[in-house]
């Protein structure tokens, strides 16, 4: 049995290195395609409602894995000839868009109808009216679900592992296989999970608690 | 060079993969009855009188609720051996996704029962009724309907996240379709079909979910 010693800890932390990209890539991909989707599903075009609510229903209706595999061999087939990670972060970018898409769309639909109308009234233009009117409000209620899909964004780049792009968790399998000792390091690769997702769940839980206390 | 798309290996092997299907939803539906029984169970423990009870709940909620599905289950199917417990691949999926699931439905569940109101519990015991009768009927039973939309799109995640099970080479729909494209190295056709079959399999699962509550949750609230 081989100890775990300074180099195996390194190769885990340029795992968690890719983690972290993976997590930013796809979360702010994801959050400039998701305010897109989450725009088009409350459109007044029912096209547009039709098209992303299908989109939507895609991502939430299949496995992360299914879309990393798909988007995997997709970009390829389409003779794009890019490295793994490009094509795994586009997977994730996707994934993302729909989640936050979705959980805007809830946040954007709980602003009174009353300020749209008090927008129009007032003769703000459509950007006036979403960016300075209803985003701000939506933001702040999606709050809580988007600290929570964050959190979920972090577990799925997990995933990419079984794709076979080495970032923590692949980590972790190669240094178990090589030490010989499984339980010692799925135990490390765990709590770094935990060490990052915990911090934010608390944050998520404590925002949702601040809403329900002002909105009461 | 242009690639042709090609799906006469998947429709070749259309069978093996309806069979997997079925796996997959086995592993879903015994994943889900497990994750309900731990959730009711963690909710009462959560509830307990003994400190260390309700601690070791929240300590397990958040652990589950805080790692990746595949972090546990590799712990359970790489780890545990090492401390004399091993366990087939199927077992281990089956395990996994009822811990995992169970750390959610904790929390659902836990929410529901702590948003139905005091007097309620009051009224049943004025009626007399013993403890255990007024948790089942008037605590538990008016929870779960109001819980039931987050606990079945909980248990839908649950089902797509079997496909992960393919990591340690338990017997689902992933997995045989893995072993398809080693065969015949059609890798976009093979997951694109089962990508579908999914989809139909969540989609189907969402109906059946829909048409248990209109039956079962029929009757009047107020």
């Amino acid at each position: 049995m081989a100890s775990i010693g300074f180099n195996e800890l390194f190769f885990l932390l340029q795992g968690l290195k890719w983690t972290v990209a993976l997590t930013i890539i796809g979360f702010i991909g994801g959050g400039i395609f998701g305010l897109l989707v989450a725009l088009a599903r409350t459109a007044e075009s029912k096209l547009l409602q039709k098209v992303t609510t299908g989109y939507i229903a895609i991502f939430q209706g299949t496995p992360l894995l299914m879309q990393l595999f798909v988007v995997y061999y997709g970009v390829a087939l389409i003779g794009l000839n890019v490295d793994a990670w490009i094509a795994v972060a586009i997977a994730f970018t996707l994934h993302a868009s729909a989640y936050l898409g979705e959980i805007w769309r809830g946040g954007i639909q709980a602003v009174p109808k009353g300020q749209t109308e008090a927008a129009k009234a007032l003769g703000l233009h459509y950007t006036s009216r979403v960016k300075d009117v209803i985003l701000p409000q939506a933001l702040k209620i999606s709050l809580p679900a988007t600290i929570g899909f964050l959190v979920q964004l972090i577990k799925g780049t997990s995933l990419a592992a079984i794709v076979g792009f080495v970032e923590l968790s692949r980590a972790g399998q190669i240094v178990s296989n090589q030490t010989f000792r499984p339980l010692t390091v799925f135990a490390i690769i765990g709590l770094i999970y935990f060490l990052i997702c915990w911090p934010l769940s608390l944050w998520g839980a404590r925002t949702e608690r601040r809403l329900q206390t002002a909105t009461r | 060079m242009s690639y042709s798309l090609d799906f006469s290996a998947v429709i070749e092997r259309l069978p093996e993969l309806l069979l997997a299907c079925l796996a997959t939803i086995g592993l879903a539906l015994a994943g889900m009855t497990l994750a309900t029984v731990i959730g009711v169970l963690g909710v009462i423990a959560r509830r307990s009188r003994f400190a260390w009870l309700r601690a070791l709940t929240i300590g397990f909620v958040e652990v589950i609720r805080n790692t990746p599905f595949l972090v546990q289950i590799f712990f359970i199917f790489f780890a545990l051996p090492q401390l004399g417990v091993r366990l087939n691949p199927t077992v281990t999926a089956i395990i996994a996704l009822a811990l995992n699931g169970g750390a959610y439905a904790i929390e659902i569940i836990r929410g529901g029962v702590d948003a139905i109101p005091k007097g309620q519990v009051e009224a049943g015991l004025a009626l007399g009724l013993h403890k255990a009768q007024i948790f089942r009927f008037i605590v538990l039973k008016p929870a779960l309907r109001a819980v039931y939309p987050s606990l079945t799109s909980q248990f839908i995640m649950l089902t797509l996240t079997t496909s992960v099970c393919t990591s340690i080479a338990a017997y689902e729909l992933t997995s045989v379709a893995q072993k398809i494209e080693a065969d015949t190295f059609r890798s976009f056709e093979v997951y694109f079909s089962i990508t579908i079959l999914y989809l139909i399999i969540s989609s189907l699962m969402m109906g059946v979910f829909a048409l248990i509550s209109r039956i079962s949750f029929s009757y009047p609230v107020k």
